[in-house]
């Protein structure tokens, strides 16, 4: 039974430099900022950054696994509040979970958190899911 | 500068894009999705992204892409994406703001396969002065 108000399980999501180069390639968003340290620096960013998309594609599938597949979801939506910061050698965590907000038929509204290290990175995050 | 008389208009993507099962075999692996039968529900952002930049980056509009973060993103998908969709992908630039010397341009993308809508898209993009 799915009740307004209802925490699903969390779940927790690693990336890694290694990761964020499969995400570049799949996703045709080889921004360097998300690659290359000398560059991300040079433009003023503490190290690598995750691509926000990469972030909420995870979000997604977080949704989706609970929802019951790639096809359950209507919408989706996040804001990139803050960047996920990527060093050489390191797993970061990206970790989700979410609290069913609407309930209409078999239509369910999910409100979305995804922190890293603790800090929030995604805000206003929610999808709409058929189940 | 972003062109503000480009605000309102809608540009269209100038190729089709046809999908294929190796893309949405890629972009499942990286999230660590099993099922490829239909493309996660982000995969979208693999056209509008790159039909975004050739769009925005024309003179007449004139984003600058290597000034580019990306604000915020919402899906409202119609069916799921299947491999062998040919998308056509026209981008809106529905708003143009400046905020702390950044240009905010929030921009819709219609996905259609021939006559059918499969996923419009909103992004922010705030191009960093």
């Amino acid at each position: 039974m799915i009740e307004v108000g209802m925490t699903l399980p969390e779940k927790v999501f690693y990336i890694d430099r290694a990761l964020l180069k499969a995400y570049a390639d799949a996703s045709g968003d080889q921004n360097p900022i998300h690659q290359n340290e000398e560059f991300a620096l040079s433009v003023g960013l503490p190290n690598v950054i995750s691509h926000g998309m990469l972030t909420m594609a995870l979000a997604g599938k977080y949704v989706t696994e609970w929802a019951g597949g790639s096809a359950s979801v209507r919408e989706f939506s996040a804001r990139f509040i803050k960047p996920v910061i990527v060093p050489a050698g390191e797993k970061v965590d990206i970790t989700v979970i979410a609290t069913v907000t609407e309930v209409d038929g078999n239509r369910v509204k999910l409100d979305i958190t995804a922190t890293s290290a603790g800090i929030k990175v995604l805000g206003m995050a929610k999808a709409v899911v058929v189940k | 500068m972003i062109n503000p008389d480009s605000v309102g208009r809608t540009f269209k993507g100038v190729e089709e894009v046809t999908v294929t099962q190796p893309q949405i075999d890629a972009f499942a692996a990286v999230i660590g999705e099993t099922d490829t039968s239909v493309a996660p529900p982000t995969f979208s952002i693999l056209i509008s992204l790159s039909q975004y930049e050739s769009i925005l980056t024309q003179p007449e509009i004139g984003v600058d892409w290597t000034r580019l973060v990306h604000g915020d993103q919402k899906f409202e998908i119609f069916r799921p994406i299947v491999a062998g969709d040919v998308f056509t992908c026209s981008a809106t630039i529905e708003t143009l703001r400046i905020a702390a010397g950044n240009e905010i341009v929030c921009v819709r993308s219609d996905l259609h396969n021939g006559s059918e809508l499969v996923v419009t898209s909103w992004s922010t993009l705030v191009v960093r002065g």
